[in-house]
């Protein structure tokens, strides 16, 4: 069987400077993946990279077999038309720092919009589905408010619904409890953990360590554009094999 | 001969009509043209290549750099020279709506470019193609943006109508001219173009305020 999502040697730059050298990731249906490490270590940007956010100048990504962005042909490496990569991109659900909620529409109207636009539903099927996914992440009550009448909290798992009613094969979360005051963060990780028991396959990056050592099945350490070192959460916390992974963690909450 | 200031406003009632008519249609076809070009102005400006934007750069700057009335008399004067010959009225209708477009197109820069960046990745993310993105997502908060300061460009170019006297054609303020010469009013006829000008501007401002309020997003 097909891995989910095969990363193999990814590389990317900014200008001259590379913040992925290298980086090789299998990860099968249903995993849950956490990805821990300082900043500027290229977890983000390896996040990004999976739906073509960031251009990537060097190896393959592939979900389902299918190779995300770029197509080569004759030795000859290129960029995919711009409709391709679109519906590429719709193979993945993201969920970002910001939440990016689109702010001139109703909770609804937001997760709606990729239905009806890309999936090409009537506006009648995305309603039933944006109901029963904001009822998921408890907000159904609040469906016709907009983005600038919720809570950072309430955004957030908004736009998770957003995400996830589009039917990804994979969610991607960019630090998604960041930019969340302490006491709205636990909302937000509970619903993730709910898509986590539902057999979500996930890939997370997060500074919540006792986040990713609950939910993750596997934890990967990014460190340098590398990943340093990758296993089960249990071993990874409790016993780090590489000094760096030591040390990062010592300098970062497990509460 | 003891005529009132109402008795000659009566009598040059038809004249000042026409010119208010002029005027009106100066500024209407002068914020339409120069919006649409504006738009496209805007759009070239944030999303052309390199070149386009350079050339569209250099025609914004030169045009917003240069005095309207300046643009007037040239597309009146000079344009004539190189064989395109258009009337008073084409003429300035002419300079006015590529001076409304280069201001529009600024309007139209600033806004798309103060959208954040997450706006465009999350539709990206969702699967939106660029025109989908812009059509649903980045165009409406874009319009939302520019609409007070659009408003503004619209008054302007009702102001800037007045200008077009100068090469001739008989819009309110010519008309205004031509009636206090015979009647000497110069204070009341002034006064009275004045405010008519004002009652436009104000309708004007009125109405964008009410479309802020019906387009406003909750918060």
């Amino acid at each position: 069987m097909t891995n989910l999502l095969e990363i193999r040697d990814l590389h990317k730059r900014y200008g001259t400077v590379e913040v992925l050298k290298g980086v090789d990731c299998s990860m099968r249906q249903g995993e849950v993946i956490s990805i821990i490490g300082s900043s500027g270590s290229g977890k983000t940007t390896m996040l990004r990279c999976i739906n073509m956010l960031e251009e990537f100048q060097g190896g393959t990504i592939a979900i389902d077999g299918q190779e995300i962005g770029y197509e080569t042909a004759g030795g000859a490496r290129r960029r995919k038309p711009e409709r391709e990569i679109a519906r590429q991109r719709a193979l993945t659900g993201m969920a970002f720092q910001q939440f990016n909620l689109f702010p001139h529409m109703t909770a609804a109207a937001n997760v709606m919009l990729g239905l009806v636009k890309v999936k090409k539903m009537s506006r009648d099927e995305a309603m039933v589905l944006a109901e029963k996914w904001l009822d998921r992440v408890g907000l159904l009550s609040r469906k016709d408010h907009y983005p600038g009448q919720l809570s950072g909290g309430q955004q957030q798992r908004v736009a998770i619904a957003r995400a996830i009613a589009m039917n990804p094969k994979l969610m991607l979360f960019d630090e998604v409890t960041s930019a969340l005051d302490p006491e709205l963060v636990n909302e937000v990780l509970q619903v993730i953990k709910g898509l986590a028991e539902d057999g979500m396959s996930m890939l997370i990056v997060t500074h919540e360590m006792r986040f990713a050592y609950e939910v993750s099945s596997r934890v990967i350490f990014m460190n340098q554009g590398r990943i340093g070192e990758e296993g089960d959460p249990r071993e990874m916390f409790l016993k780090p094999k590489t000094e760096r992974l030591a040390e990062f963690l010592k300098t970062s909450t497990f509460n | 001969m003891d005529f009132s200031f109402l008795d000659q406003l009566w009598l040059a009632r038809i004249p000042l009509l026409k010119g208010l008519g002029v005027s009106v249609s100066i500024s209407l076809l002068s914020i339409v043209v120069g919006t649409v070009l504006g738009v496209f102005v805007g759009l070239a400006l944030v999303y052309g290549l390199r070149p386009v934007k350079w050339i569209v750069r250099g025609y914004t700057d030169f045009i917003r750099g240069t005095p309207v009335l300046v643009l007037v008399l040239a597309s009146y004067y000079v344009l004539s020279t190189i064989g395109i010959d258009l009337g008073p009225f084409q003429a300035g209708v002419l300079a006015l709506a590529v001076f409304c477009s280069s201001h529009v197109g600024e309007l139209v820069r600033g806004a798309l470019q103060s959208i954040p960046k997450g706006q465009t990745e999350a539709a990206k993310a969702i699967g939106l193609t660029f025109a989908q993105t812009f059509a649903y997502v980045l165009g409406p908060q874009a319009l939302r943006q520019a609409l007070p300061a659009w408003v503004n460009t619209a008054a302007e170019m009702v102001k800037a109508s007045t200008l077009l006297s100068i090469i001739g054609v008989s819009e309110l303020l010519l008309r205004t001219q031509e009636v206090i010469s015979r009647t000497f009013m110069s204070l009341e006829f002034y006064f009275f173009a004045g405010f008519l000008y004002f009652v436009i501007n104000y309708g004007i401002e009125r109405f964008g305020r009410y479309v802020e309020r019906k387009t406003a997003v909750p918060s």
